[in-house]
């Protein structure tokens, strides 16, 4: 099965019921989409993601009810640098869809979803501890991997595979 | 995380209650987890695991590795199923590349995967009862463990870490009288189920440690992100082999198991329920085996036979690129999700084009499953604390990383 190109025209993807639910709330919300793959990626417009998150969990008609993953990606040099990706899940339609917000290097944050999702809570101090992201509103905002007193974040791309000698 | 600060991460609430600390040397907690808890006498106020004692890093380390070489790497992370670990990452790889895998590769995976299940359970069976104080379980367990482990000896050359799956395939034909072997081992070991039933299942003092001990319901299960048998435990009805199945599932049939009570008991239940199923679908991979290559023909990402390298130029220069160089994946991202024995194991691949991969990212069913142990013992006795811990089958390996 050869690569199929991906799609990233908005226009051709709005058929998608994820999608649709974000444009029909706020079409601010959706800053772009891709299909690759078989998977689609929504990029979402960082301070509406909880509310976007809570309108996906909800959604009657394809309730994204399931958080499977938190996770993060460091884009390091090019700017906005990084990536909190969201992968959500529906149980009873057996669908998945994932959610990108982009933060730019300068002491990056996003709302926290523990409020939509109790199960983000050590994702998103796992993302924490390894990434320098910060939760706001996340309950319990702590390393979890590394030890308490430890410098830096080793996810990041500009953190030595060996460690800081 | 507090390795080097002796001090307790929770703080008691009250006059009356008591901080304990529980693990990471601790024989019930499965490995290297430390759970600190708030008790009122022998009553459970709060519960907190403490985790991070087994992280290596190889999140990171797979950044600076070849995608072939990072295949080992995922034996690692869960030593109790090392066959699942690896499909859910060359499956994922294999979808950047779009691969297409022939069938008697595919059937391969399945067969050995539903083994790796019935080594898992079998480990989890044994030391759960062992905690909770049936000790017999554990050895009759381990019987048959071994054989499974004798199984891969045989066809990977290692009993643990056996890195069996290639990105394109698997390794290498079975040994002769590899299939021979499996099937007297699936005619013998639903027998064996039953012995373990008959010491456990009807037996007072095994419900009573268990029966509505835990218990959770289906709503704050999905909430707090639990998979696998722990979800259907509480009656949700989904297993990712069967609602969207990968590397060949959709040509078994086989049953999920599902249990409503949400306790330690209908846990029990789903899981040896699902070692019968997995000697089914063990069977069926038995008798369906089709014939045909074992790796894909892409001889710029699967290494060349033996044989060919001996005679021909071209395989000789393909397998020096492909070590040296490695192979270059097309830029994107995928999540791979497979249901490995604990649950929902998802591998999160990102390529930027080159040969090493850019962020491997593993969703670890145990690291969410981790979460329920709070709902699951508030109130309850320090006793179920070590029942609950063994029903949700945690792996500390893969909870670390």
């Amino acid at each position: 099965m050869p690569l199929a190109p991906p799609i990233t025209d908005l226009e051709q993807l709005k058929g998608h019921p994820a999608i649709a639910l974000l444009l029909a709330w706020n079409p601010a919300v959706v800053e772009g989409a891709k299909f690759d793959r078989d998977e689609m990626s929504i990029y979402v417009e960082r301070s509406s993601l909880r509310e976007a998150c809570t309108l996906l969990r909800d959604d009657p008609g394809c309730p994204f009810n399931y958080l499977s993953d938190v996770t993060c990606v460091d884009w390091y040099p090019s700017e906005p640098r990084f990536e909190v990706i969201y992968h959500l899940l529906s149980i009873s339609k057996k669908e998945r869809v994932r959610l990108k917000v982009r933060l730019a290097s300068d002491s990056p944050a996003v709302e926290s979803v523990t409020s939509v999702w109790p199960s983000a809570n050590f994702f998103e101090r796992e993302v924490f501890d390894l990434f320098g992201i910060r939760f706001t509103g996340h309950p319990y905002l702590r390393r979890i991997q590394m030890p308490e007193e430890w410098e830096g974040h080793p996810l990041r791309k500009d953190y030595p595979v060996e460690g800081y000698r | 995380m507090a390795h080097l600060t002796p001090t307790p991460v929770l703080e008691p609430v009250q006059d009356r209650t008591m901080i304990l600390n529980m693990g990471p040397q601790h024989p019930s907690t499965h490995g290297v987890l430390r759970v600190i808890l708030e008790i009122d006498g022998e009553n459970v106020v709060r519960i907190m695991p403490d985790i991070g004692y087994l992280h290596t890093g190889i999140e990171k380390t797979c950044e600076a590795k070849f995608y072939q070489q990072v295949v080992p790497l995922t034996d690692r992370i869960d030593y109790l199923c090392p066959m699942t670990n690896n499909l859910c990452y060359v499956l994922a790889v294999e979808k950047l590349l779009g691969l297409e895998i022939p069938p008697k590769a595919q059937w391969l995976r399945v067969l050995l995967n539903e083994l790796t299940r019935i080594n898992s359970h079998l480990v989890w069976l044994g030391t759960h009862a062992m905690d909770i104080g049936a000790l017999t379980v554990f050895l009759y367990c381990f019987r048959e463990r071994e054989d499974v482990l004798r199984l891969f000896e045989a066809v990977s050359g290692q009993r643990m870490m056996t890195s069996y799956f290639r990105i394109g395939g698997v390794a290498l034909e079975p040994p002769l009288g590899f299939f021979d072997r499996v099937r007297k081992f699936a005619n013998r070991f639903p027998s064996k189920v039953d012995e373990y039933e008959n010491l456990l299942t009807n037996n007072p003092i095994w419900m009573m440690r268990t029966k509505g001990v835990a218990r959770i319901t289906a709503e704050d299960a999905i909430a707090l992100g639990a998979s696998g048998p722990t979800l259907r435990g509480s009656g949700v009805d989904i297993d990712l082999r069967r609602d969207m199945p990968y590397s060949g599932y959709e040509n078994f049939k086989f049953k999920v198991p599902v249990a409503q009570e949400g306790d330690v008991f209908a846990r029990y239940i789903c899981r040896v329920q699902e070692l019968r199923e997995s000697i089914g679908i063990v069977q069926q991979a038995l008798d369906g085996m089709p014939q045909g290559p074992i790796k894909a023909d892409a001889p710029k990402v699967v290494l060349p036979d033996r044989e060919k390298m001996k005679t021909q130029m071209e395989a000789l220069i393909y397998h020096f690129k492909i070590i040296t160089e490695g192979f270059a994946v097309p830029a994107g991202e995928v999540y791979q999700a497979v249901e490995s024995p604990r649950g929902e194991m998802g591998y999160y691949v990102v390529s930027d084009g080159t040969a090493k991969p850019y962020r491997v990212h593993m969703r670890s069913a145990c690291l969410a499953n981790l979460q329920l142990l709070q709902k699951m013992c508030e109130g309850r006795l320090i006793a179920d604390v070590v029942a609950a811990i063994g029903s949700i089958d945690i792996v500390l390996g893969e909870i670390d990383r």
